[in-house]
């Protein structure tokens, strides 16, 4: 088999609910395709090896690592990225919650911290702080000691029974 | 990452095909959660990427109640750990796929995947040979099938030959009467790999146990079944469990190393067998 340094292939694919196609390399992980090809830049390089979480998005409403899929395995895939989140009227609940919360500092983590969230109020609207940790150890932050992260986790699910 | 190509197989023959006219350097993409990090870290040759996940038998979860479970090799550790039949009849398997690696992990990495990469300290590995699973294998000979307590022969190696893949994992329907369970030890709470692990599966006849599998992980270099000469044909008493905790700490041959010492991984074979046949037993009874 040969093989060249370049294999450029059209990516189609459903991204936070827009229909965009753009050239991307076969070597290309999700991530690296998002951020470099697309121009979606809010997936963050961590450690680009599974440990840190900072590039989750969702795959047909799964949470994944974004830097441990190929680009090419998301033909035609629904992508969901923390851009997704908020609608023209305003932040989410759970973002305005991170916000009211100061569950940030550098940032970093915070875009894959939103998705993995919004992904386990959706799976377990109203979990248990166990639950919420347990469901969040995949990302990791070294600014905030998690405790204002899972509380404006919780205070989002609350907010959810109002 | 190295350059590379990638393919998709829609069914068993074309992944079979692709990864025969690929060479050695063509590799099974399931999950991806240790290939795309192996390729990346250029510590796998990697010219062709053979994706198997759109293949019907490669992403199935069947239970019945004759047959048993059929799981494919790429279906995600979180359909399995929520599937209600496979929490129901076994158990096992739920507790060892909902700790590996974390959520987003989760959402892509596979019972067949984590076989398949055959490490020593393998969570799901010791749950699906405690619960005598099977390996259905495909490759340029054909199909063959390999009892998963069979598959790994040392640390990372197994019974694969090149250009072949895992197709999916069978497990017998649970006798009347058994029960299995599997924990591991870890300093934190999660998203650590095991310092030991035991998986166990028994059957229990009143206070008799009539069979009985437990497996070891990470106390040795490779995943291993444990001799239950000491608790099968004998009531299930605090005695028995202990001398089975015993022939654990007997079989295991561990090493030392930042996760742990020989001295703990001694200590936890036996412990975290009796908890697992302390916890089988539980459930054989319910």
């Amino acid at each position: 088999m040969t093989t060249t340094n370049s294999t450029h292939f059209v990516l189609s694919a459903n991204i936070n609910g827009e229909r965009l196609e753009f050239l991307a390399d076969e070597r290309d992980s999700l991530l690296e395709a998002l951020r470099e090809r697309a121009g979606i830049r809010g997936p963050k390089e961590g450690c680009n090896n599974g440990n840190c979480g900072a590039c989750s998005v969702l795959i047909e409403g799964v949470l994944v690592n974004s830097c441990l899929v190929m680009a090419a395995e998301c033909q035609d895939a629904n992508i969901t990225t923390v851009e997704g989140l908020a609608s023209p009227e305003g932040l989410s609940p759970l973002q305005q919650c991170f916000l009211e919360e100061a569950a940030l500092q550098c940032g970093i983590c915070t875009p894959g911290f939103l998705v993995a969230s919004t992904a386990l109020l959706e799976e377990n609207p109203h979990p248990t702080e166990e639950e919420a940790r347990f469901w969040l150890a995949g990302n990791l932050c070294r600014c905030t000691g998690y405790d204002k992260i899972i509380r404006a986790v919780l205070k989002a699910a609350d907010q959810k029974d109002a | 990452m190295q350059a590379l190509k990638y393919a998709r197989a829609s069914s068993v023959d074309e992944a079979v095909q692709m990864l025969r006219d690929g060479g050695p350097n063509a590799k099974v993409l399931a999950g991806g959660t240790d290939i795309i990090v192996l390729a990346r870290e250029r510590r796998r040759k990697v010219e062709l990427f053979v994706d198997i996940k759109h293949i019907a038998e490669v992403m199935a979860l069947e239970y019945d109640a004759t047959k048993g479970l059929t799981v494919g090799s790429a279906t995600p550790l979180y359909r399995v750990y929520n599937d209600a039949n496979i929490l129901k009849h076994f158990p096992a398997l739920t507790q060892s796929a909902h700790v590996i690696g974390g959520t987003a992990i989760q959402g892509r990495a596979s019972l067949g995947g984590n076989l398949a990469n055959s490490g020593p300290a393998g969570d799901s590995i010791t749950a699906m040979m405690a619960l005598n699973g099977t390996a259905l294998i495909a490759g340029p000979g054909g199909r063959r099938e390999v009892k998963i307590d069979e598959f790994c022969t040392g640390p990372g190696q197994n019974v694969l030959q090149a250009g072949e893949f895992i197709v999916s994992l069978h497990f017998p329907h649970p006798a009347a009467h058994s029960g299995s369970a599997w924990e591991r030890f870890i300093p934190r709470n999660e998203m650590d790999i095991a310092v030991a692990n035991s998986g166990t599966y028994l059957v229990l006849d009143g206070d008799v146990v009539t069979e009985a599998r437990i497996a070891l992980g990470a106390v040795g270099p490779k995943v291993f079944m444990v001799p239950v000469d000491s608790l099968v044909g004998k009531p299930l008493t605090d005695e028995t469990i202990a001398a089975a905790g015993q022939a654990a700490k007997a079989t295991a041959t561990p090493i030392d190393d930042m996760r742990g010492s020989i001295k703990q991984r001694l200590h936890l074979s036996d412990i975290l067998t009796q908890r697992t046949i302390r916890a089988a037993a539980e459930r054989a009874r319910a």
